[in-house]
């Protein structure tokens, strides 16, 4: 430690108390007492019952921690205070406190009541931070009191508690190992959280903990895959590389289908790549018996959810979808991947450095994908070397016959640049080039021996070495290179060189018979001025000219080896006597003799160019490990795909009701103590995510909280392509009927609390209880009959033509209501109280055995601008008894959902209520004229037109005024013309206007405009009702 | 997964370490001490460095070294993405990320390290929640603190850390409220050496400092969205909307951040502003070179080319230069063989030249290599692209925003080879 004067001096203004003592480095040379001393002063500080003392003893504990000095005894000092009020003198006792709580385990558990009392905390954030302390004080002894804490917030209401649960995980188990079944159990709770917070934690934990239990994952799988988009960033790279290891053993591989071609291109390609073709004909075998590949869908929705994050700003999550993509994707997609790899190489010079190494392994065994992007990983004298070569790589590996020459020319520059490391990895690549392509093999040949001519001792030892090893394949069609080169032996002087000539001459002394016994002479001439490892390769050319034309050269040996003898290195000397014993047959010469020629002249296999690249794939990609290219310690092997795909099943999610009761139960309990009473840090956001449930449904990331017109449009996309995706997943069965069924449950599923992930429609839910009632409007009872889950669509005639079709959605379901259940819909009919508000018509239905009182709504929780009527308290509801109430809420014509409470006299409950954009508007009536007046004032960007093709049962006029009316509620304008339909509605609360325009062209065509100033809800009404039209 | 960190200056003192389990001895270091010597250069020290016990990976940041131990498997840029958003946040808070400002502020960063990483794996990394829960120093601030012993440490709770948008704190106020966007696009080139160009592409970003009340909710449009090829996003932004409108929407953080990085297509051709005339050579068995350079606009939309700057990593044997510019002044620094050459701004009608004699040492062979001149350039008021911002509308809040937007073009890695 040479920097000892550091901190004291440098630190300045906030460190002015008893500055001196703190410079002083123990280590450096104080005198032990006096470090006594300056201890004793901050003793003397911390028990000072003044804040500020405390705080700057403090800091100054940390920042000798910081610099790695011991501060170990001054434990009872400070963990005293860990109960101190000061929020920053705490904070830094904890940072204290995990640091030597190792150290001094009995003393650190003095401060352990103190989190268990913080784990009590009415707050979340304070329950969180005990949580975190308490789980890092390494001190085995608390083993149980954590797994006791760690199991308490994992069934915390707070999703950020349980995030914190799920870090705390790994760090029991790190502790003790044996507690793994416990935390096992803790993290498949954890993993069934559906709140984006937690799920990246928990897949890190589920990671360290218990990696091997695959089978955890299946009910969640699909929860994680739809979850992704909105988990923070660090979170999707563990859950994505996890998830790439679970499709490896659950899926079949998509490529099997492709191998039979590939093999034949691949051939075509490069003859070279052997194993590869052996690979795609052992698959291709097995393919044979195999039925055609059918991709799962579970496969698909992971690849198509994890495409949109390849944009992510973070280089890690772009990593680790492309090496998903690398190892799942059908070959025809991979190819996505390889614009935003090329985007990182713009990025710091480490990210660079291991996005290359991706890029080399993946470019050998698919080079297509990276070819547009050859200039991209053009080499700048500026760049380091260790990045230039790894470019260099990848430039050789997507050599090929058509850009070679473009390659090559840049290469030519690469050699005369300064750094020498990378002209000797220039000349490498050159030659591996020349390997791999064979109409370049001369011209690279020839380029390499004007290299001979360098200057630098490097770039001419590695031009050698790379021609030894071109020639070893065909040394017979050169002869003449090795002629030229043995007229070098003249100019060279590099020793390394001479060496690599010498061995080539005397490797392949047949080829050139007469220049060989002439190039011994010369250096017999020279050998004593030449540098040893010459000197070995002369004693080696001759020792071989000796066995194959002893009579030219029997002499001129004798004499080299003379020379040897008395040489001045032992090498030499050594290596003079072993080769005369061998070659120079005597009396006493063994056995050997008679195979010298064998040993001299064996045939040596040609060295094997090839990338070091070749082959890392078999480490999952943007691993340490692939890095490495060794395996690290906790690598998880890639599985290799199954042959027969594992049963999709297990995937599907059954309703999980009697798990959720026990853990909503739970929860109750604590919402019912003072939990309300704590309002310092609890915000608006989290406890609708805790406590309602229905809005942390698969959206939830942006759904619940953030609150923008837009955001529940892409909620909108999302469920649409959800529905896409469930009807190729099923195509079995009865599709339109399916269709419009599941739609209908995914309404209730957003209103009401999550059964059962989107995609578990394979297995039906139980049918809905139909609440015995007789104030059941007639809309209702088509509603109602929509859900009993008959594979009938509603038959066209029971929808009222005012109204179009009334749909029903859930508010509250009964399990989460505790048998009290709530329906709502939009009856379409003005709102008594105040036109700017929509009439929501609610359905509260007692399936209890005891009578509810005092409903009412509570607390609404509005965007700025949201108004709310609410509906006259209902004083009592007896059991099985039904009530039908009105209210009025103003949307601020935006589909923000509208969140309030729902309040008996034991319970509330959050509920939301989200208005489908053609909700928001109420029918008006023009004339034809008008309309064209009104509509030509909304044009340009208030002009939204979109094509379309109808269905066949949507080609009549009554269908297509039903299916619009039913999306939206507008009124239709009259039309002169016969195949126009035209609409017309104005905002709820601003009066906009909204004009639609369904033009039915020839055949199946139409096209739909909507006008309106109102560009998001113009937008999303254009979706919605092109989604109407097409079921 | 990241177990240990060490900061390390240039000189090789750990200035800095934490651990966030068991604690690590220094003693590893040794191994990227190692490492460091073999690799001539600070840029070639291997980002990825494997010990027997544990792993190194590190980056090169402002003259520190960031060196974290991992014990076991990671993906290296998961840890590489998070070292630099460690640099990012000092940087974001000190004004700078220097071992002065650092030490300066040991138990700041300190608790930063704290809320950043929990047992190894990254708890808070978004600049918003960290401010909420650490206030960054200001002078101000230190001496009300050193008079009033209250602390950097917030006293509220940081709530964004629990909502769904977490780059943003709630309760945001402004008395103006602004919205302003740079358009920066940089020109990656390499110019061969017969003027042509080998290869070009346009880099851009778009920086937003964004100082809104409330919760905005903010589209942005352009007027041609297909020249972006490839885009990557702040978290923000809503995929969806981009993928079927090509409009960014988004609720932006509070105060500086990049909104996106974009790429443009590769079939546009990139018009090259500057042109570069050169001869450079050096003669066989005398040490003395020749060196003479011209820089001129080229196709520049009306537009100056100002702030140009040239720099040439001179052969090793070249001694001193003796050069006149017409334009700006040069330096060269003979130990690290660096000449500089500010132009400044070029006028069209006088092109700036830089023209002289290389003294070379004397006995040395001749470079083989002419040296390659990077440039720089700045060009106000053009996204050389074309790209244009067409709007910016803001819903969810009822007051009216100031816009601004700015473009710059400006050299990213403009090599020019000789």
């Amino acid at each position: 430690m040479a920097a000892s004067p550091a901190y004291g001096e440098e630190k300045g203004g906030s460190s002015s108390l008893g500055e001196p003592e703190y410079g002083h480095d123990p280590a450096s040379g104080g005198i032990f007492a006096s470090d006594y001393k300056r201890h004793d002063d901050l003793k003397e500080m911390l028990d000072s019952n003044k804040d500020s003392l405390k705080l700057e003893a403090m800091k100054r504990i940390v920042a000798m921690i910081a610099r790695g000095k011991n501060a170990s005894d001054l434990f009872p000092a400070v963990v005293k205070n860990v109960a101190c009020k000061n929020i920053e003198v705490k904070k830094l006792v904890y940072v204290y406190l995990v640091r030597y709580a190792e150290e001094q385990q009995d003393l650190a558990l003095l401060s352990i009541s103190t989190f268990q009392r913080g784990l009590k905390d009415p707050n979340q954030l304070i329950r969180a931070s005990a949580l975190r302390v308490l789980s890092s004080i390494r001190v085995p002894i608390i083993v149980p009191i954590m797994m006791l804490a760690i199991k308490e917030a994992a069934s915390d209401m707070s999703p950020y508690v349980r995030k914190t649960a799920a870090h705390a995980i790994p760090k029991l188990y790190s502790l003790d190992s044996d507690q793994k079944d416990q935390l096992i159990e803790v993290i498949e709770k954890l993993l069934a959280d559906k709140t984006t917070l937690v799920a990246g934690s928990v897949v890190m934990a589920f990671e360290e903990v218990c990696p091997e239990r695959i089978d955890l994952i299946h009910k969640n799988y699909r929860k994680l895959c739809n979850l992704l988009i909105d988990v923070e960033e660090w979170g999707q790279v563990v859950i994505i590389n996890m998830l790439t290891r679970y499709a490896r053993t659950q899926f079949l591989s998509p490529n099997q289908n492709e191998s039979l071609l590939e093999e034949s291109a691949e051939k075509a390609f490069y003859g070279s790549e052997e194993e590869d073709t052996k690979d795609a004909k052992a698959e291709a075998a097995s393919l044979a018996k195999r039925k055609p590949y059918v991709m799962d869908p579970d496969h698909r929705l992971l690849l198509r959810n994890t495409k949109p994050l390849l944009q992510s700003r973070n280089a890690a999550v772009v990593m680790a979808v492309a090496q998903l993509y690398f190892h799942l994707a059908p070959k025809a997609e991979v190819g996505v991947i390889a614009k935003a790899l090329v985007r990182l190489l713009r990025s710091h010079s480490e990210v660079q450095y291991v996005v290359l190494q991706n890029v080399a392994t993946m470019s050998i065994k698919r080079r297509g994908m990276f070819e547009p992007y050859l200039k991209s990983f053009y080499i700048r004298s500026t760049d380091p070397t260790q990045i230039k070569i790894l470019k260099l790589e990848v430039l050789t590996n997507l050599a090929n016959e058509t850009n070679i020459s473009t390659i090559l020319r840049e290469f030519q520059t690469y050699i005369r640049s300064m750094d020498k490391d990378f002209v000797a990895a220039t000349i490498q690549a050159i030659g591996r080039c020349a390997t791999n392509i064979g109409k370049v093999r001369d011209t690279c040949l020839n380029g390499l021996v004007q290299l001979l001519s360098n200057r630098d001792e490097l770039v001419v030892a590695e031009s050698v070495v790379v021609i030894k090893k071109l020639l070893q394949m065909q040394p017979a069609q050169h002869s003449e290179i090795i002629k030229h080169m043995a007229k070098l032996t003249d100019n060279i002087q590099v020793p390394m060189a001479r060496a690599s000539i010498l061995w080539l001459i005397g490797e392949y002394c047949e080829h050139v018979p007469k220049i060989a016994p002439d190039v011994l002479r010369k250096m017999a001439k020279s050998f004593t001025n030449e540098e040893d490892i010459v000197k070995l390769q002369v004693i080696n050319l001759a020792a071989k000219l000796y066995l194959t034309n002893s009579k030219q050269s029997k002499l001129l040996t004798q004499y080299v080896l003379n020379l040897a003898k008395y040489d001045q290195n032992y090498d030499i000397r050594d290596r003079a006597r072993f080769i005369r014993q061998l070659i120079v047959p005597t009396e006493k010469s063994g056995a050997l003799n008679k195979y010298a020629k064998k040993l001299f002249l064996a045939q040596k296999p040609a060295p094997i160019l090839e990338s070091s690249f070749k082959d890392r794939d078999h480490f999952q990609l943007g691993s340490l490990s692939h890095l490495l290219n060794a395996k690290a310690v906790g690598y998880q092997e890639l599985p290799d795909w199954p042959d027969e795909a594992p049963d999709p099943s297990v995937r599907n999610v059954e309703v999980p009701e009697w798990t959720k009761c026990t853990s909503r139960e739970k929860r109750k309990e604590k919402v019912e103590k003072p939990f309300y009473s704590d309002s310092e840090g609890e915000s608006g956001p989290t406890e609708s995510a805790d406590s309602e449930p229905e809005s942390d449904s698969e959206e939830s990331g942006s759904s619940s909280s953030s609150g923008t017109s837009s955001s529940s449009s892409e909620e909108e996309e999302e469920e649409e392509e959800e529905e896409e995706e469930e009807g190729s997943g099923q195509q079995s069965e009865d599709k339109e009927g399916e269709e419009e069924e599941e739609k209908r449950k995914k309404r209730k599923e957003k209103g009401g609390p999550r059964k059962a992930s989107p995609r578990s429609m394979v297995t039906p839910p139980p049918p809905q209880p139909v609440p015995s009632s007789n104030i059941i409007s007639t809309s209702l009872v088509t509603d109602l009959e929509g859900l009993t889950l008959t594979d009938t669509s509603l038959a066209p005639a029971l929808l009222s033509p005012a109204f179009g079709a009334v749909r029903t959605y859930e508010l509250l379901h009964r399990m989460a209501g505790e048998g009290l259940s709530v329906e709502y819909c939009f009856s379409r009919r003005p709102f008594p109280g105040d036109p700017h508000m929509v009439a929501v018509q609610i359905q509260i239905s007692n399936n209890t055995d005891a009578e509810v009182k005092s409903l009412r709504v509570s607390e609404p929780k509005l965007l700025a601008g949201m108004r709310i009527q609410e509906f006259p308290e209902i004083e009592s509801l007896a059991p099985g008894d039904t009530a039908s109430v009105v209210m009025g809420i103003d949307f601020c014509d935006s589909t923000q959902a509208a969140n309030f409470q729902l309040c008996t006299h034991t319970r509330h409950f959050y509920v939301s209520i989200q208005p489908p954009v053609g909700e928001l508007m109420a029918p008006v009536f023009m004339s034809e004229n008008e309309f064209r007046k009104e509509q030509g004032k909304l044009t340009g960007m208030s002009e939204i037109t979109e094509k379309l093709t109808l269905p066949e049962k949507c080609r009549s006029d009554h269908a297509i005024v039903q299916q619009v009316t039913s999306a939206a509620n507008v009124g239709r304008v009259p039309c002169g013309a016969d195949n126009e339909y035209r609409f017309a509605a104005k905002t709820v609360t601003s009066g906009s206007l909204v004009l639609i325009t369904l033009e039915w062209r020839e055949g199946a065509a139409a096209q739909l405009t909507v006008n309106s100033e109102k560009m998001v809800i113009g937008t999303m009404l254009v979706k919605d009702i092109i989604q109407a039209l097409a079921q | 997964m990241i177990h240990s960190l060490f900061l390390i200056n240039c000189s090789g003192d750990i200035f800095l370490e934490k651990h966030w389990k068991s604690v690590v001895s220094q003693s590893v270091c040794d191994y990227f001490f190692e490492a460091q010597e073999k690799a001539v250069d600070v840029e070639n020290v291997p980002p990825v460095i494997s010990t027997p016990h544990h792993y190194l990976i590190s980056i090169y940041r402002d003259k520190i070294f960031f060196v974290s131990v991992i014990q076991t498997e990671v993906p290296p840029l998961f840890v590489i993405e998070f070292l630099h958003r460690v640099a990012d946040t000092f940087q974001d808070y000190f004004g700078e990320c220097s071992e002065t400002a650092i030490k300066d502020n040991v138990v700041i960063v300190y608790e930063l390290l704290e809320e950043m990483l929990d047992n190894g794996f990254p708890l808070a990394t978004e600049s918003n929640i960290l401010k909420e829960l650490i206030k960054p120093p200001t002078i101000l601030r230190s001496v009300v603190n050193s008079i009033t012993g209250s602390s950097n440490v917030g006293d509220t709770l940081p709530t964004g850390q629990l909502s769904n948008i977490p780059w943003r704190r709630a309760g945001v106020k402004y008395t103006n409220n602004e919205a302003y966007f740079d358009v920066i696009e940089e020109i990656d080139a390499i110019i061969d050496k017969s003027g042509s160009t080998v290869f070009a592409e346009i880099q851009g970003v778009i920086d937003s400092c964004i100082k809104l009340s409330g919760m905005p909710d903010l589209f942005l449009s352009f007027m041609n969205p297909r020249l972006l090829d490839d885009v990557s996003f702040h978290p923000c932004i809503r995929f969806k909307r981009w993928e079927s409108e090509r409009v960014l929407s988004f609720i932006p953080p509070d105060g500086n951040f990049r909104l996106i990085s974009y790429r443009v297509s590769s079939q546009n051709l990139v018009a090259i502003p500057v042109y570069v005339k050169h001869l450079i050579s050096f003669k066989e068995n005398s040490s003395s070179g020749r060196f003479d350079v011209t820089i001129g606009p080229k196709q520049n939309m009306g537009k100056t080319v100002e702030g140009v700057v040239m720099t040439v990593h001179m052969p090793k044997a070249v001694l001193n230069m003796n050069l006149t510019a017409t334009q700006g002044s040069y330096t060269f620094d003979p130990v690290t063989k660096v000449l500089t050459w500010d132009v400044g701004k070029i006028t069209p009608q006088k092109l700036p030249n830089l023209k002289g004699i290389v003294n070379l040492q004397s006995g040395a062979p001749k470079p083989e290599e002419n040296p390659s001149l990077n440039i720089q350039f700045k060009i106000q008021q053009l996204a050389i692209s074309g790209l244009k911002v067409n709007r910016l509308d803001m819903y969810g809040e009822k007051y009216k925003p100031f816009k601004g937007v700015k473009y710059i073009t400006k050299a990213g890695k403009f090599q020019v080879r000789t």
